[in-house]
């Protein structure tokens, strides 16, 4: 059998009938936000552009954006989608194993120079030079960095990639740092979540293999068609926070009436991620849907931001010190009330001292 | 390190009203004043939002109206700030003991010096001084130039959030975000500052109607009428 030279082929050799693949370009279209022509364009794309490898890697992490991406809440978009990436590289969803595996790397690597992408999904620990993370016999940082020197782009899959994650939480004691800060030279997209939603990860793969571009990425590397909002903004109970309904416990009427759960430190405010629109386990729900306030799980850091229940959250900076900002500042703010009252007390007492001074000087 | 004293002849010398306020200077003040007050009282009860009210949700709008009263308040501080501080540049000399410190002035140090042990109590009299003393002006500087521009740079960085990417605050003020770690540790510094400087305005105004009283200068007034009258 010859190496099929489309992702188009392979489809066609995965058992993938032309209507479920036109069905599945309308689909990746639509999930884009891009408009009805471009399911045309992606099909064409994928019929004609010659086959773009994908490598992923997993390094520190959980496996969950796998999970994630392979319970696509369209069977379609997931078959379609492991169709094209299983070729390759995927320790998780490959079938071989061993050498026989670590083999297809270097293959890959001969065969598509500068030409595959490459998808990380967890980060690499660089303490004791790397062996906190061993594969095949080597730091797990040798691995990312040997195949980055070859590919063409590095999408960071979820919040380990992006950011670090649980295993970059204070104090980060195997020192896991997030692809960007290991990898300086390649363009990278950063798809953070923990896990990431299936439906953003196949589009963002879809993209950048269809059109052979990265797509358009915010400030801090994430691609503006998923990342561009907070979950506050397009949030089915956003009405409730603008009146000033707050669920104030989980048990109370408010809770029960589905009111907002900001006071319940829902951090949809501050999280920038599409579960507001494109929900999860292909639109079932999401947490807030649920009666949970969102974690944040999207952002720098978020394990380290304080309370995932409380909206104003500890400050972090102080050298481990657990105390939020309304706290550090109402002593601060009292201790000037305080200072102000007895300085004004000595100010009198110490001007009555001189009045006395000065009348028995004249005396 | 302590200055010689003012003799008692020096300190009692009858001075001159000296005009040191420009009108633009006394109308931002006290425009800046009640803005910090609006902006502290709704920035507050943003972060910590008032008991809920039933009923259903399209009869109220609380927080959003809240939100809005702290954008037109954080709009007012931040154009009134840039009007003060082009009034630096323009306005007399006094208008300008805003925009630096004198650090590289000796007799400024010594003043300073002066000033910490004025109130300390450990001297009788505060060195003279025409607008701001040393050690106001170093307050000054610090909780009301340098935290001010740090309250309109976060404000302004989470107000973009709402405007989205692309618009005029996410240009100018976006990129404040990523560099202190996110959305959400924005929010806390920013909110942390308000309790910086509701402590500066306890201090100030303490301290302000404290010199008026015990002083050998006027304070309060001065603020009002823009003139600084002595006492002796």
């Amino acid at each position: 059998m010859p190496t099929p030279e489309t992702f188009y082929e392979v489809m066609r050799q995965h058992g993938i009938t032309r209507r479920s693949f036109l069905k599945f370009c309308s689909l990746t279209a639509a999930g884009l936000g891009l408009g009805p022509e471009f399911a045309g364009k992606i099909a064409h794309a994928l019929e004609t552009k010659p086959r773009t490898p994908v490598i992923w890697l997993h390094g520190l992490e959980c496996t969950c954006c796998t999970e994630s991406f392979i319970r696509s809440g369209h069977p379609l978009a997931g078959d379609v989608i492991l169709s094209m990436i299983s070729l390759d590289y995927d320790d998780t969803l490959m079938a071989a194993a061993g050498h026989q595996a670590e083999e297809l790397l270097e293959q890959t690597i001969e065969k598509y120079d500068g030409q595959y992408i490459l998808a990380c999904e967890g980060n690499p620990p660089l303490n004791e030079d790397g062996m906190y993370c061993i594969q095949a016999g080597k730091p797990y940082v040798e691995k990312l960095r040997h195949m980055a020197d070859h590919c063409k782009a590095i999408i960071a899959w979820g919040s380990c990639a992006s950011w670090g994650c649980v295993q970059a939480a204070r104090p980060n004691p195997t020192r896991a740092t997030p692809i960007h800060k290991v990898i300086l030279d390649k363009p990278i997209v950063k798809v953070p979540g923990c896990p990431p939603i299936a439906e953003v990860m196949t589009g963002v793969l879809t993209y950048m293999i269809a059109f052979d571009e990265l797509p358009e990425l915010d400030r801090q590397g994430r691609p503006k068609m998923f990342y561009s909002q907070r979950l506050h903004d397009k949030c089915y109970r956003r009405p409730h926070f603008d009146a000033g309904q707050f669920v104030e416990k989980f048990d109370d009427e408010g809770a029960r009436k589905g009111y907002c759960l900001y006071k319940v430190g829902c951090k949809g405010p501050t999280t920038y991620n599409a579960c507001s629109t494109v929900e999860w386990n292909g639109g079932l729900s999401w947490p807030v849907k649920s009666g949970h306030g969102c974690l944040g799980c999207a952002e720098d850091n978020f394990w380290d931001k304080g309370s995932f229940y409380s909206a104003v959250t500890d400050f972090g900076v102080m050298g481990g010190v657990e105390s939020t900002a309304d706290k550090i500042g109402g002593v601060l703010a009292g201790a000037a009330a305080i200072g102000v009252a007895a300085h004004a007390a000595a100010s009198v007492v110490s001007h009555m001292r001189r009045d006395k001074s000065e009348e028995s000087r004249h005396d | 390190m302590q200055s010689a004293p003012i003799s008692d002849a020096q300190a009692t010398t009858p001075r001159k009203a000296v005009y040191v306020f420009e009108a633009p200077v006394r109308i931002w003040h006290w425009v800046h004043a009640l803005s910090i007050v609006v902006l502290c009282a709704t920035g507050y009860l943003i972060a910590n939002p008032l008991p809920s009210i039933g009923g259903e949700a399209s009869e109220h709008f609380m927080m959003g109206n809240l939100r809005l009263i702290h954008f037109i308040a954080g709009y007012v501080f931040a154009i009134g700030f840039a009007v003060r501080l082009y009034w630096g540049l323009v306005g007399n000399k006094y208008s300008r003991e805003l925009l630096y410190l004198p650090v590289w002035r000796k007799a400024w140090w010594r003043d300073l010096w002066g000033e910490v042990l004025y109130y300390l109590f450990l001297r009788r009299e505060a060195p003279p001084s025409v607008a701001h003393n040393p050690l106001a002006q170093a307050a000054m500087w610090c909780f009301n130039t340098l935290l001010g521009l740090f309250l309109i740079f976060t404000g302004f960085a989470l107000y973009s959030e709402g405007l989205g990417l692309g618009s005029w605050a996410d240009t100018w003020f976006g990129w404040v975000i990523p560099l202190m770690g996110g959305s959400q540790s924005v929010r806390m510094y920013h909110l942390f500052s308000m309790w910086l400087i509701i402590a500066f305005a306890i201090i100030h105004t303490y301290m302000a109607i404290r010199a008026d009283i015990m002083g050998r200068q006027s304070s309060v007034s001065t603020i009002i009428s823009g003139w600084r009258t002595y006492r002796d």
